[in-house]
C-alpha cells in the first residue's frame, strides 16, 4: 500500500534522528498554532506528561496522583520566587527537587503495591497533599491560590533578559523541555532504562535476573516526580499564579488522558497528547461549557480501540505484520 | 466536653460510616470477583442520588425512590459491564481503571448538562423527619434509618453470599474462577451480575445520602477517594474489612470534626498511612493479593 510505504519511510527517518526531528517540530510549533500561549501551554503539559510517561509507559505503573508533584513544583517555584530569592534558575531548581523529594516520600509507601492498589494509593496521597495545601493558607493562599508571582528576569551572570513575551517565553520553556528530553533519552538508553522496561514487561523475571525491582521502580517514580515538578514550576512562571486545582485529582486525570491519547511508551506521544487535549479544550470550550464530555468520550474510545494512542497507532500502522507496540503487564481475568 | 455531644457525634459518625460501608462493599465485591476497580463508583453513587431525587420530584414518594434507585443503577451497571468492561478482559490490568475513569467524567458532565451545576437540596421523608429522643439527646430519625437499613442490607448480602447457591458460586469464583468454569458455570454471567450488584449498592448509598449531604454533580468525587481509602484500610477484596473500616472511618471523621476540625479532611489519609505501615495488606486483607 502506498500510504503504508510512505508511513514506513517517514517513521524510519524519524526514528533515525528522533531528537533532531523533535527539535525541528518544536521550533516551528508556535508559528502553526492559533496563538503562542497555547503552544507554551502545550509544551509545559507535554513535559508533565513526559514525566508521567516515565512512570506509566516505561515502568508500567499507573499513578493517579501525579498532580501532587506538578502542583508541589508549581507552588515551590512560586514560593521560592516570592519569599526566598527572585531568581528563575533557583525557583525551577526548587521545583525540580521538591517534585523528586515528594515522589521519594510518597513512593516509599506506594511502590510495593502493583496495579490497582498502587493507583488507589497514589490517588489517596495526592488528595492528602491537596487538602494540606488547601488548609495551609499562609503558604499557598488556600482556595485563592498563590498570586502575584513576580516576573523575575532571566539572568546570565550580568546579562538580564526579559523573557515574558509570548514567543520568548515559549523558547525559554522549550530549552528546559528539550534539555529534559535529552537527559531522559540518555537515562532511558542507559542500562537503567533497559532495566525499567524489563521490569515493566515481566517484573518477576527481572527480579530473578537479580534486579531489585522495588528500588528500580522507586527510582523511576522519583525521576517521574522530579520532571513533573519541573513542569509545574514552569507553569507557575507562565501563569504568575498557582491555583489550588493544580493539586486536584482533575489535574492527575488530565495528564493521564494526554498520555493515553498521545501514546504511552514514547517521547513524542505525551506531547502529541497534550497538543490534542489542549487544542480540543481550546476549541470546544468556546462552543460549549460541557466540552469535557467530548474529551471523556474520546478518551473512553481510545481506551477501547486505540490504547496505543495516536503515535502508537501510527507506528503500528507502519509495522503491519511485524511486532506491534503492546502495553504489557499483569492481566485482568480473561473471559472464560 | 459533654458526653452527650460525644455520643451524638458517635452516632453521626456511624451514619456517615454506613454510607462508606455501602460504597466500600460495592467496590470490594466488584474487585474481589473481577479484579476490576470501578473508578466510576463515585459517579454511580452520584447518579443514584440524582435518580432518587428525580423519582421523588416526579412521584413525591421517598420509599418508591428507595426501591427504584438500586434497580435503575443495577441495570445501568449491567449495561456498562457488558459494553465497556467486558471487552477489556485479557488486557493489561490498568485498562478497566482508565476506562472507568473516563466514564466517570462523562457521567459527571451528563448530569451537569441535564440538571445544572448547582445543588439540589432534598429533604428526608415526613415520617423520618422528627428527631428521636435517645440517651438524653435528640438525634435525627433519618440517620438512624440510614444505619438500620445499611445493617439490613449487610445481613441480606451475607445471607445471599453464604446461604444461597448463587452466593456460593460467587465466593468460589473469587477463589478460583478457572475451576468454576471447569465445573460448567459461565463466569461471564456471574461477573455481569456482580457488577450490577455493586452498582446497585452504590446507587442505594447515593439515595440514602441525598437528604443528609448536598446533591451536586461532583458529590461522588470526594466520596470515591474516601471509599478507596476505606477499601484499602479494610483490605482489598475483604467484605468484613470493608464494613469494619467504613465504620472506623466514619467515626474518625466525626470525632475529628468535633475535637480538631481542621484535620477532618485529612484524618482518613493519616489512618490509612498508619494502617499501611503496620499492616500493609489492610486490616483483613490477604497478603500477596496485589504485590
Amino acid at each position: 500500500m502506498q500510504i503504508q510505504e510512505w508511513l514506513k519511510r517517514f517513521i524510519d527517518v524519524v526514528s533515525r534522528y528522533p531528537l533532531v526531528f523533535t527539535l525541528a517540530v518544536f521550533i516551528v510549533f508556535p508559528f502553526i498554532v492559533p496563538y503562542k500561549a497555547l503552544a507554551t501551554q502545550i509544551i509545559i503539559w507535554g513535559l508533565f506528561a513526559l514525566g508521567f510517561n516515565v512512570c506509566l509507559g516505561y515502568t508500567g505503573m499507573l499513578s493517579f496522583g501525579h498532580a501532587a508533584y506538578f502542583g508541589a513544583g508549581a507552588y515551590m517555584a512560586g514560593i521560592a520566587l516570592i519569599r526566598i530569592w527572585d531568581n528563575i534558575w533557583f525557583s525551577l531548581f526548587c521545583a525540580f527537587i521538591i517534585g523528586g523529594f515528594l515522589a521519594l516520600l510518597l513512593g516509599y509507601l506506594c511502590i510495593k503495591r502493583r496495579g490497582i492498589y498502587f493507583a488507589m494509593l497514589t490517588l489517596a496521597f495526592a488528595q492528602l497533599i491537596y487538602f494540606v495545601a488547601f488548609q495551609w493558607v499562609d503558604m499557598t493562599g488556600g482556595d485563592n491560590g498563590l498570586r502575584n508571582i513576580p516576573a523575575a528576569p532571566l539572568s546570565f551572570f550580568t546579562l538580564e533578559i526579559d523573557i515574558y513575551t509570548p514567543l520568548r517565553f515559549y523558547f525559554f520553556v522549550l530549552a528546559f523541555v528539550f534539555l529534559s528530553i535529552l537527559a531522559l533519552n540518555l537515562i532511558l538508553q542507559s542500562p537503567f532504562g533497559h532495566v525499567l522496561q524489563a521490569v515493566r514487561e515481566n517484573d518477576r523475571r527481572a527480579q530473578s535476573c537479580g534486579y531489585e525491582v522495588s528500588n528500580v521502580r522507586w527510582l523511576a517514580f522519583i525521576l517521574s516526580g522530579a520532571i513533573s515538578g519541573l513542569a509545574g514550576g514552569l507553569y507557575a512562571l507562565y501563569l504568575h499564579f498557582v491555583g489550588i486545582e493544580s493539586l486536584y485529582y482533575s489535574t492527575s486525570g488530565q495528564v493521564i488522558m494526554m498520555t493515553l491519547l498521545g501514546g504511552m511508551g514514547s517521547f513524542i506521544g505525551p506531547f502529541i497528547g497534550a497538543g490534542i487535549f489542549l487544542y480540543l479544550e481550546d476549541v470546544l470550550s468556546a462552543v460549549t461549557p460541557n466540552w469535557m464530555i467530548f474529551l471523556g468520550v474520546i478518551f473512553v474510545l481510545c481506551v477501547l480501540f486505540f490504547p496505543s494512542g495516536v503515535w502508537g497507532t501510527i507506528k503500528n500502522l507502519s509495522l503491519r505484520g511485524r511486532t506491534k507496540i503492546r502495553i504489557a503487564g499483569a492481566v485482568t481475568k480473561p473471559p472464560l | 466536653m459533654e458526653w452527650t455531644a460525644i455520643a451524638m457525634q458517635l452516632f453521626t459518625g456511624l451514619s456517615l460510616g454506613m454510607l462508606y460501608v455501602l460504597l466500600a462493599l460495592g467496590l470490594s465485591i466488584i474487585f474481589g470477583l473481577l479484579t476490576v476497580v470501578n473508578f466510576a463508583h463515585g459517579a454511580f453513587y452520584m447518579w443514584g442520588a440524582y435518580a432518587g431525587v428525580t423519582t421523588m420530584a416526579v412521584t413525591g414518594n421517598f420509599w418508591l425512590a428507595l426501591l427504584v434507585t438500586p434497580l435503575v443503577m443495577g441495570a445501568y451497571g449491567l449495561v456498562v459491564e457488558k459494553t465497556l468492561i467486558r471487552p477489556l478482559y485479557g488486557r493489561d490490568i490498568n485498562y478497566p481503571l482508565l476506562l472507568t475513569f473516563g466514564l466517570q467524567f462523562i457521567m459527571i458532565e451528563i448530569v451537569r448538562i441535564l440538571w445544572g451545576t448547582s445543588d439540589h437540596p432534598v429533604s428526608a421523608p415526613e415520617t423520618l423527619s422528627m428527631p428521636v429522643e435517645m440517651l438524653g439527646f435528640y438525634f435525627p430519625a433519618y440517620r438512624l434509618f440510614v444505619i438500620a437499613i445499611t445493617l439490613v442490607i449487610c445481613i441480606v448480602l451475607w445471607v445471599f453470599l453464604e446461604r444461597t447457591s448463587l452466593g456460593l458460586i460467587i465466593r468460589a469464583g473469587t477463589r478460583d474462577p478457572l475451576m468454576v468454569r471447569a465445573l460448567g458455570i459461565d463466569m461471564n454471567r456471574i461477573w455481569w451480575l456482580v457488577f450490577g450488584i455493586g452498582s446497585a449498592l452504590a446507587g442505594i448509598a447515593g439515595i440514602l445520602a441525598a437528604p443528609i449531604r448536598s446533591v451536586f454533580p461532583e458529590m461522588g468525587v470526594a466520596m470515591l477517594v474516601e471509599s478507596f481509602v476505606v477499601v484499602v484500610v479494610g483490605g482489598m477484596g475483604s467484605l468484613s474489612g470493608a464494613i469494619l473500616s467504613g465504620i472506623i472511618m466514619g467515626e474518625a471523621i466525626a470525632l475529628t470534626t468535633l475535637f480538631y476540625p481542621q484535620m477532618a479532611d485529612i484524618v482518613i489519609f493519616l489512618v490509612m498511612a498508619i494502617v499501611l505501615l503496620i499492616r500493609p495488606s489492610g486490616l483483613f486483607g490477604k497478603a500477596g493479593l496485589l504485590e
